[in-house]
């Protein structure tokens, strides 16, 4: 596509750009002590938590590591640890 | 004015209406003939006339088109670019101030290659505040990246809005329209018109068939943030889509000819062969120009600047190329330079050419300062002298001493 | 989203049980997080900070308001972050004009849908910071709103212009710092209150005004559904924090915003035809000071000012939920 008006018909395509790199800790979550209450997805400001049949997960491509998900999560399931590189 | 409506011709033959109009009431006709289907205004004299003759329109049912009366000139251009990227076809019509208030968004019109069109009831700028015509409003727009395209009469004004669509909607051009018509001497003054078919205008521009548009069925993303990596790309589309115009601009004056018998071109030149000093201008002081030219006995032409953006260089240097003088009448005037942008760019255009006829700048009508037939004669005796003798390169013509 | 039945909302929730409990500790939280859609309208990948406030404001507002929307932005953080060509986030029809003209360009664009015969089914969303709403954006928006265009403005508030490096705007709260309103020897930061725009929106006759909070995720949504769902124009203002323009850690984001409800310093209602409804009682009334002790931009207010904002938030407490005080 020529450069016309800033058009871009490839919705979606800042995927292109993995912000997990910008991340110093990760989330990791404990699903022992995960209640399914869904804040650590709801809250999430990078769509990045995964939430699948009462399973949570992390798409630690996109994780920039904010660590909401483990400050909102009201059992502690959620840990913020070192990104080891 | 009560609009007249359309008969059939005998025998139920279509045939275009003749009346007698403002050029406020040519306009908003047109964009009637055009069926344009958003309208984003916001009054101002002299262009008031035209959003009140569209609101009339649209109340008769004569135009089914969404109106919306803004707060602003600036919202005004907001809104229609906002209609125009959702694929509606748009209309708008300022002057001066409005103009002036719209400079931001123009530049954004023309960047995400909206095919927007807009009348301009050329007007000067304040201050002192002055609503009388000249045309410093779109001069000063001139490097917005639309194209501007000025009007000596009521009829052209209808006409060219109409082309204006067609050019602007060319699928190699995308790019919004300005045709500027100078304020009250055609807004506000009535001249013979001729209308032409309804039918027949839709022959020649076809429903607009927007290219990229914004719709839940096939979501995109406009206006996006470009940063040094691809920002001159965008600049340099913009431009080379201008010099495309002019092959478009061309075709569609053509075309609409071969409609209505009425054709105008890049420029207009008239008498210019064998023409000794060649006067240029835009807008409708043509018309006392040729009036001038018609009752001498002199080899004086004149070349009227119909295409101001893009700027017709080759155009310009063919019908000067004879002329041992060239005195460009305009009404504007770049304060610090000295001289009227059309001044400066026609020496522009000139200086990569072998020709060096002497070029005489004529600053007037500022404010609305009346062009008689007489301050035509004594532009023509200027260049006359300068012929014979060095002269100053500017004069300002109908100044109080 | 459908809300579970016999108690339609977390919010109606609270004046149920009167747990003290925090928004998502509650057992109905959870229910109705799982009857939100789970399609992301806005991609990752965007360049927002990390914990950013504005982002979860979006996410949130697309998710209730779904794929039939076309929406506009006004130029600020969350169009940088959200469009750097050739990418995009936006999964919707999305347009980027200018800062002053988010809701001209959304008129623009529902009139267009309506000539075309589109506009049946289709939302028209307005987003805008607080500059572009309250300050540089005021004008477009009032004509917007005036002219009764069917479109939902959203008002993401963070209270400063955080886009070009935290400066004030008229939304900025009382004795703020930010980069142009300073604390010195002179001067305590911000000397003005912030601009009450819902309640200009109110003034302006809008058929739906609401307050929400991107920590109060259902009650915003609700509020998004219903405000695309009124035939006519409605204003959504969203406390969206600014990690970096509040100074704040990052994981604080949504905390902080929960504060500012459950202390008074931001209310949650909706205003429906003129008639006023508080969507949210906090149970537990927080000293204003926990709110501004955790934030640097107020960091340097003495006891003295720290009263003064207790006082303000006290009357407007007691205005709005009469006596039920409880410390």
């Amino acid at each position: 596509m020529r450069p016309i008006g800033g058009h871009v018909k490839d919705i979606g395509s800042t995927k292109n750009l993995k912000t997990g790199g910008w991340r110093t800790f990760k989330p990791v979550i404990d699903m022992e002590k995960c209640i399914d209450c869904g804040s650590c997805w709801i809250f999430c400001p990078d769509m990045s938590v995964i939430r699948k049949d009462g399973e949570y997960s992390f798409n630690y491509d996109y994780c920039k590591g904010c660590g909401i998900c483990a400050n909102e999560c009201p059992t502690e399931a959620i840990k913020m640890v070192l990104e080891e590189k | 004015m009560p609009y007249r409506g359309y008969k059939n011709g005998i025998g139920g033959e279509v045939m275009p209406v003749r009346d007698v109009l403002h050029g406020s009431r040519c306009v908003a006709e047109a964009a009637r003939l055009c069926d344009v289907q958003v309208i984003a205004a916001y009054p101002i004299t002299p262009q008031t006339h035209i959003v009140e003759d569209l609101a009339e329109l649209i109340a008769n049912g004569e135009l089914n088109a969404e109106y919306i009366m803004v707060e602003s000139e600036h919202s005004a251009m907001s809104a229609c670019i906002g209609a125009s990227a959702t694929g509606a076809r748009v209309f708008t019509a300022t002057s001066s101030q409005g103009l002036a208030l719209m400079h931001e968004v123009l530049f954004i019109a023309s960047g995400m290659r909206l095919p927007i069109v807009m009348a301009n009831a050329n007007r000067a700028l304040s201050a002192p505040i002055n609503i009388w015509n000249d045309q410093q409003d779109s001069i000063s727009e001139r490097d917005t990246g639309w194209i501007q395209l000025y009007v000596e009469t009521n009829q052209e004004a209808l006409d060219t809005t109409v082309q204006a669509y067609k050019i602007a909607e060319d699928k190699n051009i995308l790019l919004p329209v300005m045709v500027n018509l100078d304020g009250f001497v055609l807004t506000h003054t009535i001249e013979p018109v001729e209308i032409p078919d309804k039918e027949e205008v839709e022959k020649f521009l076809p429903p607009y068939e927007p290219q990229v548009y914004l719709d839940p069925s096939d979501p995109m993303t406009q206006g996006a943030f470009a940063d040094p990596e691809t920002y001159m790309e965008f600049r340099i589309e913009q431009e080379k889509a201008m010099k495309r115009a002019f092959e478009v601009i061309r075709r569609v004056d053509e075309e609409f000819g071969e409609l209505t018998g009425r054709s105008y071109g890049i420029v207009e030149e008239y008498n210019t062969d064998d023409a000794e000093v060649l006067l240029v201008t835009m807008g409708s002081v043509a018309g006392t120009i040729k009036e001038v030219i018609d009752s001498l006995d002199e080899k004086v032409g004149l070349l009227k600047i119909r295409v101001f953006r893009p700027f017709p260089k080759e155009e310009v240097l063919k019908a000067l190329k004879d002329a041992k003088v060239v005195g460009v009448l305009e009404k504007d005037i770049v304060i610090g330079l000295g001289e009227g942008a059309l001044f400066s760019e026609i020496k522009a255009s000139l200086y990569p050419s072998s020709y060096r006829p002497k070029l005489l700048g004529f600053v007037g009508g500022l404010g609305g300062r009346d062009i008689s037939m007489d301050n035509v004669r004594e532009i023509i005796s200027i260049c006359k002298k300068a012929i014979k003798e060095d002269i100053d390169e500017v004069h300002w013509i109908g100044l109080k001493e | 989203m459908k809300i579970v039945e016999d108690i339609p909302a977390y919010v109606k929730c609270r004046h149920v049980c009167r747990a003290n409990l925090y928004s998502n500790r509650c057992w109905k939280f959870s229910q109705n997080i799982k009857e939100v859609s789970e399609e992301e309208l806005f991609s990752y990948g965007h360049r927002a900070c990390a914990g950013c406030g504005g982002t979860i404001a979006l996410r949130l507002a697309l998710k209730a308001s779904g794929a039939n929307t076309v929406a506009s932005q006004c130029t600020g953080c969350m169009e940088v972050v959200s469009s750097p060509y050739p990418q995009t986030a936006w999964k919707i029809p999305w347009i980027h004009v200018a800062f002053e003209n988010s809701a001209a360009v959304a008129s623009g664009i529902e009139a267009a849908l309506k000539a075309l015969g589109k506009k049946e089914g289709v939302n028209v969303i307005a987003f805008g910071g607080d500059g572009g709403t309250v300050d540089i954006g005021f004008q477009a928006l009032s004509g917007a709103m005036e002219r009764g265009h069917n479109m939902t403005y959203i008002c993401y508030d963070n209270e400063a212009y955080m886009n070009t490096g935290i400066q004030r705007s008229g939304s900025t709260p009382f004795g703020a710092v930010t980069t142009t309103s300073p604390a010195g020897k002179v001067s305590f930061g911000n000397k003005r209150p912030k601009k009450d725009m819902p309640s200009i929106m109110v003034a302006h006759g809008v058929d739906y005004v609401a307050t929400a909070s991107v920590a109060f995720p259902l009650d915003y949504m609700e509020k998004v559904k219903k405000a695309v769902a009124i035939d006519g124009p409605a204003y959504i203002h969203v406390l969206a924090p600014c990690t970096p323009g509040w100074g704040i850690p990052s994981e604080k984001s949504i905390e902080v915003a929960r504060l500012a409800v459950d202390c008074g310093m931001w209310l949650l209602y909706e205003v429906e035809k003129g008639e006023m409804r508080v969507t949210y009682t906090p149970t537990v009334k927080k000293p204003v000071r926990d709110y501004l002790k955790m934030q640097k931009r107020f960091r340097h207010l003495s006891d003295e000012l720290i009263n003064k904002i207790q006082a303000e938030v006290d009357e407007r407490w007691e205005k709005t939920f009469g006596i039920r005080k409880i410390f």
